[in-house]
């Protein structure tokens, strides 16, 4: 009879563990669902791509393709056109957007001008893509409304030869459109937060308006300013629906230099081209991407 | 225990759903193994055997065959007529090789292309992926436009020419297109290196500049030349980019010009051709079967529509040489106005041959990009 | 003084930058209304317009990507905003694996991500479905960081601790302390944070093209090529559709936007 009831207490006390434990852990059954469609849908992707990129055709080990792609002057040539666009369209779009965001924060706080420059900018810098190609064309396209008045008083000048427009001036130019608004609605809430006692305090110590923002307002929103200047050059690096309905041959940036390895025969045979330059895509942006990661921590702890 | 009946049940119904879907699978697969495996319309008891195994499947995917592309239109509308089957048509604009990795992409799904209509140069590289059949007339199309084993057929075939919008002036010259009067407005039907018809647009300026079918050298030096002093786009043409405006200039094959003509003429405006001396270049299109093709029935029931008189005429309509021409004059069946719209050669046209446009293919893919690079 | 001279100017500065700034956004509004109302003989017509009711391509499109953008809302309300207020309750050691799995997305390039899941949707479309709605799963993907965003900023400004002890003593169950007490709460973040990404889903490009699935911006595109027209009119309708849904969201998510700039990371 003892050992009967030893044996039972034994089972209870083991049923009594896996009970506690699956307590205690119970609530991570609650992130199951959506872990397995992240794990599918996203982090396998992202290790496939950078793991394929170090693949030969047949799976192995092998840097031979990183090779092909580093030694390969059109590849190399389509990087160097992708990072010059991000740069120049980042400049154009921080600066004026910066501007933009200055006029809008000196304005109302509620009014209805600010609410539609949020929702305009918001349209265009982010659900623009093949739309925002259309209004291009339809502007400065060879039909366009720009055009054609510039070809009734300045036909040579350069609005009336939109020949750029398939080129990287007309990438830098398009881009430019959507990066403008971008920058705006990023830096609007530091423009905000400049405190108007500060340029009580700079005026009433008598210092002139070039002072309060040279030794005031420029430095205080320097770190956020690079930070979405970060962010712009992320945005025009990794576009990619503009240029694809803008030029329809070549590849002179490397978003299109991928589609053209995905979809190309070789491609559905050798993915490792296109993985492995996705795999210098993705280089830039997670190191941009982790620069504006610390720049935009430095600016929330200033702003507290 | 409930949970152990309730998981015991849904295996139970699983495993019974799986069963049913994989015996209808089996089913079709069966059916389908036969029409994807018929080389003839014997194979489907005759033509009328054809016709309902076709309507039984219900579609049929096409890709890149645009309506006013050799008169593809009046094709498409005429075989959905006939039979009253629904046609899926994807990419108008897309080119040869467009083709080929939509099929590639695509494979296993019933969005996979039924039938292909390739240039030479994608054809031969892809032979692995035809599904072979002869047409009810196969016998009456010549000897040098088949492959022997029914692979693919030669369907129609025109002349390469350069087309302009009239207001820019007149071109004599292939060397007119690199003065300063057509800065930014010169195109080429497709990229060569995935297109037929940019292809041998470069090949018709190689040999009009002392080069050779095979030897493309002259032709991208000659367009470099043409992008370096910017008069070359790298856009596309399409419907709307030549209504539009945005490229005047375009390589094309003489029955897309046709069409071009037409269009501009309806609007009041001109459209010439030219075409320059002792280079007149050639070719044909191909048609074949996709391997994979998910409605094998109806691509079949395709091909034995287009090389028919219905669509071969059609095909003449549209200002192109189809390969049935010769059958159709001697049997009287050929379409006498269109015939007699067909311009006249101009002189014996230069066909590449397959060996040749493996080397403008390689030649193309190691140089052209670079060539016209961008500015 | 200094004060009334600075004023003066500033506003002039002001006025200046609007002004520009106002050409410049409505430039592209006024050539589309220009250019989508052009003829082919040069006159002036709706028959673009017209035309896209004539397109059954198109408006087939338009339909999936309506079905899409239904779908993945679907998806933030059921999945997405569950989990985010489950881990945020429940597991906060898992916060930080969280934020950066829902950042993530904004690290990888849409092509890049292409790339990697090309084979993945040969697969489905070959054993599950060839439905273009698939294209939802890899959709909730890309919402995440916005989506994620407005939750947290929502999340930090209600005190969910406390809600979900009050409700678990009044004797709720989970399903109900989810989505009967704290979702009403943080309404404001979740809606703004679905109408952003009805937006993303209408505007996609990059992968549906590239995995040969027919959505709305892919059949814009094509139909581009046959007839500008036609594109521009679509495209000009989307636009000011998507403008619209924007500004329909409540200006207290401006508030909590700016707020999450300023604390966030």
């Amino acid at each position: 009879m003892a050992q009967e009831m030893t044996m039972s207490n034994t089972d209870s006390a083991s049923r009594g563990v896996s009970i506690r434990l699956w307590r205690k852990h119970s609530a991570y059954v609650g992130v199951i669902p959506f872990l397995i469609l992240v794990s599918i849908f996203l982090l396998w992707p992202t290790y496939s791509v950078v793991s394929g990129a170090f693949q030969d055709s047949t799976g192995k080990f092998s840097l031979s393709v990183l090779k092909s792609v580093i030694k390969n002057p059109a590849h190399l040539t389509a990087f160097r056109h992708s990072l010059q666009v991000s740069a120049i369209t980042s400049v154009i779009g921080s600066v004026i957007g910066a501007l933009f965001a200055w006029a809008i924060a000196t304005g109302k706080k509620d009014g209805i001008l600010r609410r539609i420059s949020l929702s305009a900018s918001g349209v265009l810098a982010q659900f623009g893509g093949v739309m925002l190609t259309f209004a291009f064309l339809a502007t400065f396209g060879f039909n366009g409304l720009v055009t054609s008045f510039f070809l009734k008083f300045a036909p040579h000048s350069f609005f009336g030869h939109p020949t750029w427009l398939y080129s990287i001036t007309g990438l830098c130019i398009v881009y430019s459109f959507f990066q403008i608004p971008l920058m705006f609605i990023v830096f609007l809430p530091t423009v905000d937060n400049l405190k108007p006692q500060w340029r009580e305090a700079s005026d009433g110590l008598g210092g002139s308006t070039l002072e309060y923002w040279r030794r005031i307002g420029i430095p205080v929103m320097t770190p956020s300013f690079l930070g979405s200047f970060l962010l712009l050059f992320a945005n025009a690096f990794s576009a990619y629906a503009t240029a694809a309905s803008l030029i329809s041959q070549g590849s002179i940036i490397t978003p299109l230099g991928i589609s053209t390895a995905l979809s190309s025969e070789t491609g559905s045979n050798n993915p490792a081209l296109a993985k492995a330059l996705s795999l210098g895509m993705v280089l830039v942006v997670v190191f941009v991407m982790t620069l504006y990661t610390l720049l935009r921590r430095k600016v929330s702890k200033w702003e507290q | 225990m409930k949970l152990k009946k309730l998981s015991g049940s849904v295996t139970a119904l699983v495993l019974a759903v799986g069963m049913t879907g994989s015996a209808f699978v089996a089913t079709t697969a069966q059916g389908a193994v036969k029409a994807s495996a018929a080389t003839s319309a014997a194979d489907f008891g005759g033509m009328k055997g054809l016709v309902a195994a076709c309507q039984k499947e219900g579609a049929l995917n096409i890709i890149a065959d645009p309506h006013d592309w050799a008169n593809y239109g009046e094709i498409i509308t005429g075989f959905k007529k006939a039979y009253k089957v629904k046609i899926n048509e994807a990419n108008p604009n897309g080119s040869s090789q467009d083709e080929i990795n939509a099929a590639n992409q695509l494979k296993g799904t019933s969005r996979a292309p039924d039938v292909f209509d390739l240039g030479q140069a994608v054809l031969y590289a892809n032979m692995d992926m035809l599904s072979p059949y002869k047409v009810a007339n196969w016998a009456s199309i010549p000897a040098s436009f088949k492959a022997p084993n029914g692979l693919y057929t030669k369907d129609y075939g025109g002349i390469m020419a350069v087309g302009y919008d009239s207001s820019l002036g007149t071109v004599t010259k292939l060397d007119d297109l690199l003065g300063a009067a057509f800065a930014g407005k010169v195109a080429l039907n497709g990229d060569p290196t995935k297109a037929n018809a940019g292809l041998n647009g470069v090949r018709m300026v190689a040999l009009a500049n002392g080069g050779t079918a095979g030897d493309l050298t002259a032709g991208v030096d000659w367009f470099k030349k043409l992008a370096a002093a910017g008069n070359f786009i790298n856009v596309d043409p399409s419907p709307a980019t030549i209504a539009s405006g945005q490229t005047p200039v375009v390589f094309d094959w003489d029955y897309n010009q046709a069409a071009i003509v037409a269009k501009f003429a309806a609007g009041g405006k001109k459209w010439n051709v030219f075409a320059p001396a002792g280079a007149l270049v050639g070719a044909y299109y191909n048609q074949a079967i996709d391997l994979y093709a998910p409605h094998p029935a109806c691509a079949r029931l395709w091909m034995e529509y287009v090389f028919s008189p219905a669509g071969q005429n059609a095909w003449l309509k549209g200002g192109s040489r189809p390969v049935l021409l010769d059958w159709m004059v001697k049997n009287g069946t050929v379409n006498k106005t269109a015939l007699a719209a067909l311009p006249a050669l101009k002189g014996a046209p230069v066909i590449a041959t397959p060996a040749q446009d493996k080397q403008a293919s390689d030649y193309l893919a190691a140089n052209w990009a670079a060539a016209v690079g961008t500015r | 003084m200094n004060k009334p001279k600075t004023g003066g100017r500033v506003k002039i500065w002001r006025r200046t930058i609007l002004v520009l700034v106002a050409l410049y956004l409505l430039l592209p509004i006024v050539a589309m209304i220009n250019f989508s109302t052009k003829t082919f003989s040069g006159g002036r017509g709706l028959g673009s317009w017209r035309a896209i009711f004539q397109q059954p391509d198109l408006i087939a499109a338009i339909m999936t990507s309506l079905e899409l953008a239904a779908i993945v809302i679907g998806l933030i309300f059921f999945l997405v905003v569950p989990t985010v207020v489950w881990v945020h309750l429940k597991l906060p050691r898992l916060r930080r694996p969280l934020e950066l799995i829902c950042l993530l997305p904004l690290a990888i390039p849409g092509i890049v991500l292409v790339v990697g899941i090309a084979s993945i949707y040969r697969w489905i479309s070959i054993h599950i479905s060839e439905s273009p709605l698939t294209l939802a799963a890899v959709y909730s993907m890309l919402i995440l960081p916005y989506t994620y965003r407005s939750l947290s900023a929502s999340l930090h400004s209600v005190d969910v601790h406390t809600l979900a002890e009050a409700s678990r003593t009044l004797g709720a169950s989970t399903y109900k302390m989810l989505f009967g007490v704290i979702l009403p709460t943080i309404r404001a973040g979740v809606m703004s944070g679905a109408v952003i990404s009805i937006a993303l889903v209408l505007g996609e490009y990059t992968i549906s093209s590239l995995l040969n699935f027919q959505t709305m911006q892919v059949e814009i595109s094509l139909v581009g090529q046959t007839d500008g027209g036609i594109a521009v009119a679509i495209s000009l309708a989307s636009l000011l559709f998507v403008f619209l849904l924007l500004v329909a969201i409540p200006t207290s998510m401006h508030r909590e936007n700016k707020e999450l700039e300023s604390e966030t990371a």
